[in-house]
């Protein structure tokens, strides 16, 4: 049995049990709800704009070669290399040989989540990088030596007092319960960061085709800072990001702001047109541009999932899943957690060992109905659970699904199935649960129903067939 | 060194040839709309803009509210002058950041402070001392409450966002409706020569990374003020 499982089965186990946790996502979360509803309502038709950002994202994942193509024209014509990594391994290389070649010391990260898909902090300080992540829940989590909780919100799993001990014992700071004060600790360290690194690495949140830009939105101002002082900067772009138009923007940057965090707009949306140019005052001298496929192409050759690729990472999803909520982003295993890491990794990182991970799911459709680009999420899980059966069938599943409809297609047999019930019933009471019980499974956590002593099938006849 | 361009070029076509994806369900018919981009489409679906100027003005005001950023419509340059000196002096700024910029020349004309100017480079630690940057911008979007800046009308890429305030000015003339708009300024006046870096500023830094709890100043800027010139 894949050890994925396993792990996952054990860490929501253990989530879902700490009731304090729980409550304390869900609070994080209402506010989120409530700016999120807020700002939609400002929209003249947000069903109108989700089906527009659909058509574009369709236009763009469906004529990929195409739109990368005039991209890389664009941007290499504006001084800016572009590099095609095959896979995770190809891009750290790449990067490491830029970082070397250009004897840089230290680096300043803003929040990238590809980064986390390809490992790149380990490999950088494995070979004595100094890296230093700027956004604020990315620099918290890297302290306590974690990964992001959650794909847009990274620390949310952790309460003022963890942080302040943190700092305490990691940066010398005063203890604090105030927010604000925590802020300022890390604004200071990071301040002296941005003066001194040599390279900035960042994510990519839009790559545009037309006039060959990439867009990168935040709130903090870390990514703008990361761009503009170190005479370096390396972007990190998975294929999928491009877009046709600039004017795509227009739409996708407050979508993205309302979807994802309930802004109108974030703070920071820049658009970044190749290194410094001729004539200009600062920005880095280099623009590195690491165009990311690991393994994305696989998920382009599924074309009922292909639209998963049209995911812009807002996190809109894992904010309504019922599951996420109770197990929390550390129990899936996964970079990317909530119903579209749940529909991805299994392309990403092999069916076999993820196929666990579209269980983890009650199907009710929260998350493709939050999903600002409409990819079909729940669908895709049932898909994937197709896609696992077929893959690596259960034969005990087999058998009982193969009974389950003998069963219910001869009446006879349902019948005499109902009978039995009523005469196991009251034995399995006696071990309800525990390890004797054979549907343990299911009455682990809950009560089997009772059967009714008389079917309706029977009361009809009697009380109906009396009257006649 | 372009890495594995040709093979990962190759493995786009083989997914996409013969092997197309269901559309998506809309319920409007767009897909003519997504086919041209012209960047029209969206205003029919995106928050709403009123038509004149007056009500251009106000929405950004009462979206600036919200976003704390300090929005003030000035009459004249002299009044203008008049609030930055004030200020100034509430601030207590010994140094400020600028660049060369007509509208921001005339605001600063006659301020007896420091200043480090950008356009022709700058010490970055020279900049990181200075209590507040003054820009000018491209445009004010109604819609977002944004500020669109670029390297020109902003002095580079740091100045709007290293010193701890941030200040603009900007007239009534650079008011657009919507982002859409700001962008089709943006390709009006920089045809193919796009500077190196554009971006709209919607309020003053911020995060929430602490038990989603909003703090202003994370990285940049705690205060954003914007001075608009009747
Ligand atoms: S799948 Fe949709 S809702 Fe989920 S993160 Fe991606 S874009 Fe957002």
């Amino acid at each position: 049995m894949a050890t994925q499982s396993a792990d996952f089965q054990t860490l929501s186990r253990r989530y879902t049990a700490d009731k304090g946790f729980r409550a304390f996502i869900q609070k994080g979360m209402s506010g989120y709800y409530k700016k999120r509803d807020l700002n939609k309502a400002n929209f003249q038709d947000w069903q109108g704009a989700r089906d527009l950002a659909a058509e574009i994202k369709y236009e763009a994942i469906n004529h990929l070669d195409k739109y990368l193509l005039e991209f890389e024209e664009k941007i290499t014509a504006r001084g800016a290399k572009v590099f095609w990594a095959q896979n995770a391994e190809a891009a750290r290389d790449y990067i490491l040989k830029v970082a070397r070649e250009n004897n840089v010391q230290t680096i300043i990260k803003s929040k990238t989540m590809t980064s986390e898909e390809i490992h790149l902090n380990d490999a950088l300080e494995e070979r004595g990088f100094g890296v230093f992540e700027s956004d604020l829940g990315e620099y918290i989590v890297q302290l306590r030596k974690e990964a992001p909780f959650h794909l847009v919100f990274p620390a949310m799993h952790l309460t003022r007092g963890q942080i302040s001990d943190l700092f305490q014992k990691e940066l010398g700071s005063e203890a604090t319960d105030e927010p604000e004060k925590l802020t300022m600790i890390a604004r200071d360290v990071m301040r002296r960061k941005y003066c001194e690194a040599d390279m900035g690495i960042s994510g990519t949140n839009f790559a545009v085709a037309e006039t060959g830009m990439i867009s990168i939105t935040e709130n903090e101002g870390n990514a703008r800072l990361t761009t503009s002082l170190p005479k370096i900067h390396v972007a990190l772009l998975g294929i999928e990001k491009v877009l046709p138009k600039l004017e795509d923007l227009s739409l996708f940057l407050p979508m993205l702001a309302t979807a994802g965090a309930g802004q109108t707009m974030t703070c920071y949306n820049t658009m970044y047109a190749g290194p410094r140019q001729p004539g200009e005052p600062d920005g880095p001298e280099q623009l590195h541009i690491v165009l990311l496929d690991n393994r994305r192409t696989e998920l382009l050759a599924d074309a009922e999932q292909r639209d998963s690729l049209g995911c812009i990472r807002c996190g809109a999803c894992l904010n309504v899943c019922p599951i996420f909520k109770n197990v929390g982003g550390y129990s899936y295993g996964t970079t990317y957690g909530g119903p579209i890491g749940s529909v991805i990794t299994p392309h990403l990182r092999g069916l076999k060992d993820w196929k666990h991970l579209s269980a983890a799911s009650s199907l009710c459709g929260a998350c493709t109905e939050a999903c600002p680009v409409k990819i079909d999420l729940h669908h895709h899980l049932l898909q994937n659970r197709r896609n696992g059966a077929k893959s690596s069938p259960n034969p005990l599943e087999k058998i009982s699904f193969g009974g389950f409809s003998l069963m219910m297609g001869h009446p006879a047999l349902y019948r005499l199935a109902v009978i039995f019930g009523r005469i196991f019933q009251p034995l399995q009471s006696v071990v309800n649960g525990t390890i004797l019980d054979p549907l343990r499974a299911w009455t682990g956590s809950r009560k089997f129903p009772t059967l009714a002593p008389q079917s309706f099938h029977q009361q009809w006849k009697k009380d109906r067939g009396g009257k006649k | 060194m372009t890495g594995g361009r040709a093979i990962i070029l190759g493995r786009i076509r083989e997914a996409l040839r013969n092997n197309p994806a269901p559309r998506p369900h809309t319920s409007h018919s767009q897909s003519e709309a997504a086919a041209d981009h012209n960047g029209h489409a969206q205003r029919e679906w995106l928050p709403k803009v009123g038509e004149t100027l007056p009500e251009r003005i106000e929405l950004f005001a009462k979206i600036s509210v919200g976003l704390t950023t300090e929005f003030h419509q000035v009459p004249t340059i002299t009044a203008a002058r008049d609030l930055l000196t004030k200020i100034a002096a509430e601030s207590g700024w010994k140094k400020i950041g600028s660049h060369s910029h007509h509208d921001v020349d005339a605001l600063l004309e006659g301020i007896e402070l420091p200043i480090v100017r950008t356009e022709k480079g700058y010490a970055i630690d020279d900049l990181e001392s200075c209590e507040a940057g003054v820009t000018g911008c491209e445009v004010l979007v109604a819609q977002t409450g944004g500020i669109m800046v670029s390297v020109e009308s902003a002095g580079g890429r740091a100045l709007s966002v290293l010193p701890p305030h941030h200040v603009v000015i900007a007239r009534t003339s650079q008011m657009v409706p919507d982002l859409t708009a700001a962008f089709a300024h943006a390709k009006k006046k920089y045809g193919k020569q796009f500077p190196s870096f554009l971006s709209f500023i919607t309020g003053p830094s911020r995060t929430g990374d602490i038990e989603r709890i909003l703090v202003l100043g994370a990285h940049g800027p705690k205060r954003l003020t914007v001075i608009l010139l009747d």
